[in-house]
């Protein structure tokens, strides 16, 4: 029997030094051995990488700004399906998820496209400014940590902090502050990037190690795969990575999927202390940009995720393979003039 | 002294902890003593061996066990009390 073939819309086609997750999960999808996947890119900005990677992404076409609201994107959206015939939408970014949460039924209603998206009340309640509630409501370890809306509250923290701590954006950005100034200057930059409120957490001693994991909605995990960074940018970003045998981890994960009924992809950044203790400092509530690792470890996410959100019943997987890499790399590709002002003039290339 | 179950080793002296995803690796003695730590060889019938195999003389192999057996606990490759700590 030939495959089904299926039109996927990914976002996050980014693939810079501070990859967005969209070629990961576009390759975990063209991986799929059930579907024929073709790939509708939807990007932010003319030079996003994946845009002119044709092997992978069949047509690209540009997208509002989260700030431009819903309207513009589902209008938007309106004109790219008619052209397309989308199927299911992804997308990879923190910022767009709330315009994409809210528009997904009528996106399935009106265009009988399809998403696998948290809740707006999972996507609200793991938000960095409200994990110390999340880490309660869970019974979760979080590092103590307070939303900060002034510069002037700066001074006070250390009442309340012992430095060093984590100075964090709402969305992206995080710096480590061994004082008041450092933490002041931190603030300033990812307040003007990312808005406010920041967020200041304090800093926990250990390794760092991060789980891409699936929901399937109902409590059960779909897959889970721990990965301890083995190379990490100026960005704290994992240039390379390897899986870990670490069934804690596991258990925590499936705890949390389990008692909040998450549905669709997040990552877990979790500090593991000297003591083996484990402390949740972030929840993603997309993929990874190492999703990917999952795949070559033997679970593909991406793919199971979409098969969930064509109505499939997907089993959980069972295993994956510990000792897996993965090693990032840079690569220019040389694109013609013309390409870029096809996507920059008419906004589809 | 105890080595973690799941630690892996290689014959080319490469050593994976998959707990940690931390790589070592080893030269053929090391492997040889971390070969027969992960059997649960006594430390005495360790030493017995490598004096028996190695032109070498008993300071100098207990000098050399012991600081080897101290770089195994800081890289956290051995069991504390015999039991895992996770």
């Amino acid at each position: 029997m030939g495959k089904k073939k299926i039109n996927v819309a990914v976002t996050g086609l980014n693939n810079i030094d501070s990859p967005g997750p969209g070629i990961p999960v576009i390759r975990g999808l063209l991986d799929s051995k059930d579907y024929e996947v073709r790939i509708i890119g939807l990007a932010y900005d003319a030079l996003e990488p994946g845009i002119y990677m044709r092997n992978l992404v069949a047509k690209t076409y540009h997208i509002p700004l989260p700030t431009a609201g819903q309207s513009s994107l589902l209008e938007r959206l309106r004109y790219i399906h008619n052209q397309e015939k989308i199927d299911l939408i992804i997308p990879n970014f923190d910022a767009e998820l709330f315009n994409f949460i809210k528009l997904a039924p009528v996106l399935e209603k009106e265009l009988n496209i399809q998403t696998f998206l948290p809740t707006l009340d999972q996507f609200e309640e793991r938000h960095k400014a409200n994990l110390t509630e999340f880490g309660k409501k869970y019974e979760i370890k979080v590092p103590k940590s307070k939303m900060v809306f002034s510069l002037s509250e700066i001074p006070s923290l250390s009442q309340q902090f012992s430095y060093p701590l984590v100075v964090k954006g709402k969305f992206y950005d995080a710096n480590v502050a061994y004082t008041p100034d450092q933490a002041a200057q931190y603030f300033n930059k990812i307040s003007a990037k990312w808005g406010l409120p920041i967020i200041i957490q304090q800093f926990t001693y250990g390794t760092e190690v991060n789980v891409t994991a699936l929901g399937d909605g109902k409590g059960n995990t779909i897959g889970a795969v721990p990965m301890r960074k083995q190379v990490i940018t100026d960005k704290g970003k994992a240039w390379a990575g390897i899986t870990l045998e670490d069934d804690k981890l596991l258990q925590i994960t499936q705890k949390l999927i389990r008692h909040s009924k998450w549905k669709g992809p997040c990552e877990l950044e979790m500090i593991k202390t000297n003591n083996n203790e484990y402390y949740l400092i972030e929840i993603n509530p997309r993929f990874p940009a190492w999703v990917y690792l999952a795949v070559g470890a033997g679970q593909n996410h991406p793919d199971a995720m979409m098969r969930m959100a064509m109505g499939e019943e997907v089993k959980s997987f069972a295993e994956y393979e510990v000792g897996k890499m993965f090693i990032r790399y840079s690569y220019d590709m040389i694109c013609d003039l013309k390409e870029f002002e096809t996507i920059s003039t008419f906004g589809e290339y | 002294m105890i080595i973690k179950k799941n630690i892996a080793l290689s014959d080319t002296g490469f050593v994976f902890n998959p707990s940690t995803g931390d790589s070592f690796s080893v030269n053929p003695i090391g492997l040889e003593i971390l070969k027969m730590l992960k059997e649960n060889k006594p430390e005495e019938e360790i030493k017995k061996h490598l004096l028996g195999k190695y032109a070498t003389d008993r300071d100098t192999v207990e000098k050399d066990y012991y600081d080897f057996t101290k770089m195994l606990e800081q890289v956290k490759l051995t069991d504390t009390d015999g039991k895992e700590k996770d």
